[in-house]
C-alpha cells in the first residue's frame, strides 16, 4: 500500500523538525547516511548514503507515496566534486526511482540563494527570476543544478507531480547554518554604509510549507517567505548584537585571509547578502499552497536565541 | 503577473510600531533633524505628515525599506533647500492625481537635486501629500552609505518589476527617462533633452498609470559643468565626472521652477506615439 513519506536527510536540522510534525498525521520513513537522534518509534530509517545502489530498494517496495528530498548538503569546507557528487548525482538518483516506481509526489527543497544577492535585483523576486547565484559564488552551482534538475524533471514527469520550494534564510532554535549562525555571533561583521532588507523565515514555517506541498493537485515552483522583511541592522539591534562595520573594500580580502587560514567560518562570497538584496515576493506560494507563516516576525527573528513561539502548532488543517 | 497587496501585514500579531529611537550621539542627532523638520514646516506639515500612510510592519518599515520616522527626520535640510537655497516655485500642482501616477521629468544639474525638490513638492504641496518613489540608478545600492539611505527614504531601485510592483500598490513613481545622461551633460547642452528611453511609456501602458509631465526650470543652471573628465570616471566607475567651476558639482542658488503638466491617459493600441 502506498502510504508512507520519504523524507531524505532526515537527520539534519530541518529534517528532523519536520519529520516530528509530520509522523503525526503520516506514515514517515527516512533516509539518510547520519543517525536520527530521539527518532520518533513509529518512524523508519534507512541509514544510507543517498548515492548507494541500495536506496533503489527503498523505492521499489512501492510503499512511498510521497518523497520529500532536502538531502542537500552546503558545507563551504568541503570539495566541489564532493558536493556535485552528494547534491546533483544524489537528487538525480532519488527524482528517477520516484518517476520509476510511481510515487505521486516529489517535494525539492532549494533556496532563495539561487537567485543569488545581487545589487541590481528586484526588491521582490519572483520565481521566473534568473538563477545567478554562482555568479559571484562559484561553490554553489550544485544548488543551483539540483534547482535547475528538479525544475527540468517537472517537464519530463508530469505524472509526477513535482514542488520545488525556495524558502529565504532558515532560522529557528534548531537550524545551524550560515545565516543562522551568523546571527547567533556577538559581535557580527556588517559591511559599513550597506544595510539591505533581510528576509527571514522560521524552520517550523517551513516544515509547514513543505507539508501543504504534499496536498494533492500542488505543484510547481514557489517562493517561501517568512513574515516581512526588514533591514539587517534592525534584527541585529532586536537581537542585542553588537555588529562591527567593516569597510566592504577591506572586508572582503580580509576575510579571504581569515578563510584561508581557517580562522573563520564564514565564506567570503557571502558578503553579498550582508551587501545587496536577495529578497522575493512568496504570494505564488500563498495564493496556491494556501501558505502564510505563522511565525510573527519578532519571533521569527528571536527564535535563532533558542526562543519558539509557545503556541506553535505544526499541524496542518486540511 | 502577482503582486503583493500593499496594506497588508502578514504578521499574525500585528504589534502597533512604537518608534525605538537609535540611542547616543545618533540618536540624539535624528531628535534634532526631526525638531528642525517641524520647526520649517509648521503646524501645516506635522499635518501632512500624519496623513502619510505606509504599510509599515512591527520594526516601522514598509517592504521596501521606507522608514517613515527617519524620513522626517532626513527631512529636514532638504526642506530648508526648497525654502531658501532654491525657493522652489511650483505651477499645476492640483493636476497630480491621487493614486498611481507617472512624473516623468527633464534630468539635470549633475546631482540629484531636482529629484529631492519634485520629492519634496509631493510631500507639501501635493495633495493627498505622499512619498513619491524615484527610480534610482542599478549603480547606487552599490554606493555604500547612498544605498540604505535611499532605501529608509523610500527610494527603489528602478527595475520594471519594482516600478509595476509600486505603481499597482497605487504609489506615486518619478522617472527621469534621460537617466545620467541627463544629469550629467555639459553647460553647453543645458534645457536639451537628451536621448531617453521609452520603458515609462510601456510602464503606463501596462499599468494604466497617468503620466504627469514635469519641467525643471532652474535646475541647468545649478553646476554648470564644463567638461566630462571621461578617463577619470571610468577608473573610479562613476557614469561621468564633470568638472564645474566650483570644482565638486556644489549646486548654485539657482531659483527652481516645477511645471507641472495635466495628466496624460494612454491606452493601448490607441497611442499613435510609435
Amino acid at each position: 500500500m502506498r502510504d508512507t513519506v520519504l523524507i531524505t536527510g532526515i537527520s539534519g536540522n530541518l529534517g528532523r523538525t519536520l519529520a516530528r510534525s509530520l509522523h503525526r498525521t503520516e506514515k514517515v520513513a527516512g533516509l539518510d547516511r547520519r543517525p536520527f537522534a530521539g527518532k520518533p518509534k513509529d518512524l523508519e530509517l534507512h541509514q544510507l548514503d543517498i548515492r548507494k545502489k541500495k536506496v533503489e530498494d527503498v523505492f521499489r517496495r512501492g510503499e512511498i507515496k510521497a518523497l520529500l528530498h532536502m538531502a542537500i548538503m552546503h558545507d563551504p569546507r568541503l570539495s566541489q566534486s564532493e558536493h556535485h557528487s552528494f547534491n546533483v548525482l544524489g537528487t538525480k538518483a532519488v527524482l528517477e526511482y520516484a518517476a520509476k516506481y510511481g510515487v505521486e509526489k516529489v517535494v525539492v527543497l532549494s533556496s532563495t540563494n539561487v537567485y543569488g544577492p545581487r545589487p541590481d535585483n528586484d526588491n521582490f523576486l519572483t520565481e521566473d527570476a534568473p538563477l545567478l547565484g554562482s555568479q559571484n559564488f562559484p561553490d554553489i552551482r550544485d544548488l543551483i543544478e539540483v534547482d535547475m534538475y528538479a525544475q527540468q524533471y517537472i517537464w519530463k514527469h508530469p505524472e509526477v507531480e513535482t514542488v520545488i520550494l525556495r524558502p529565504v534564510h532558515i532560522v529557528g532554535p534548531h537550524v545551524r547554518n550560515a545565516p543562522s549562525n551568523y546571527l547567533r555571533l556577538k559581535r557580527p561583521w556588517v559591511l559599513a554604509g550597506f544595510d539591505p532588507m533581510v528576509q527571514l523565515i522560521h524552520e517550523e514555517d517551513v516544515a509547514r510549507a513543505m507539508q501543504l506541498s504534499l496536498r494533492p493537485g500542488a505543484r510547481g515552483v514557489y517562493n517561501v517567505v517568512g513574515p516581512g522583511e526588514v533591514p539587517l541592522s534592525t534584527i541585529l539591534r532586536e537581537l542585542g548584537r553588537q555588529p562591527i562595520p567593516v569597510p566592504h573594500l577591506l572586508a572582503r580580502p580580509l576575510l579571504d585571509r581569515l578563510w584561508t587560514y581557517r580562522i573563520t567560518g564564514f565564506p567570503p562570497p557571502e558578503l553579498d547578502h550582508l551587501q545587496f538584496l536577495c529578497t522575493v515576493d512568496g504570494s505564488k506560494a500563498e495564493k496556491d499552497l494556501g501558505y502564510r507563516p505563522s511565525s510573527t516576525l519578532r519571533e521569527t527573528i528571536r527564535s535563532v536565541l533558542g526562543e519558539t513561539p509557545a503556541r506553535a502548532n505544526l499541524s496542518v488543517v486540511t | 503577473m502577482a503582486l503583493r497587496a500593499p496594506v497588508e501585514s502578514q504578521s499574525t500579531a500585528m504589534v502597533r510600531f512604537d518608534p525605538e529611537r537609535p540611542k547616543g550621539l545618533l540618536g540624539r542627532l535624528r531628535g534634532a533633524m526631526e525638531k528642525w523638520t517641524l520647526q520649517q514646516g509648521g503646524k501645516d506639515l506635522e499635518a501632512r505628515l500624519a496623513r502619510l500612510v505606509a504599510p509599515q510592519n512591527e520594526y516601522g518599515v514598509d517592504p521596501f525599506g521606507l522608514d517613515l520616522e527617519f524620513t522626517k527626520a532626513a527631512l529636514a535640510p532638504a526642506l530648508w533647500l526648497y525654502k531658501n537655497w532654491f525657493r522652489v516655485e511650483t505651477r499645476g500642482i492640483e493636476h497630480i492625481p491621487a493614486g498611481r501616477a507617472l512624473l516623468i521629468a527633464n534630468h539635470s544639474g549633475q546631482l540629484p537635486f531636482d529629484a529631492l525638490m519634485i520629492g519634496i513638492s509631493m510631500l507639501v504641496e501635493a495633495e493627498p501629500p505622499r512619498i513619491c518613489r524615484a527610480m534610482v540608478e542599478r549603480w547606487a545600492p552599490t554606493l555604500p552609505f547612498v544605498a540604505p539611505f535611499f532605501a529608509r527614504i523610500g527610494q527603489v531601485v528602478g527595475t520594471p518589476e519594482n516600478a509595476r510592483r509600486l505603481l499597482a500598490a497605487g504609489e506615486t513613481l518619478m522617472v527621469f527617462p534621460e537617466g545620467t545622461r541627463g544629469l550629467n551633460k555639459t553647460f553647453e547642452k543645458k534645457y536639451q533633452l537628451q536621448d531617453f528611453g521609452l520603458g515609462f511609456m510601456r510602464l503606463a501602458l501596462e499599468m494604466q498609470a497617468p503620466i504627469v509631465p514635469v519641467a525643471v526650470v532652474g535646475a541647468e543652471e545649478q553646476a554648470p559643468a564644463l567638461w566630462d573628465f571621461k578617463a577619470a570616471a571610468k577608473i573610479l566607475g562613476f557614469p561621468s565626472l564633470p568638472v564645474t567651476p566650483t570644482v565638486l558639482p556644489v549646486p548654485l542658488p539657482v531659483k527652481y521652477r516645477l511645471h507641472f503638466g495635466a495628466p496624460m491617459k494612454f491606452e493601448e493600441r490607441k497611442a499613435i506615439f510609435f
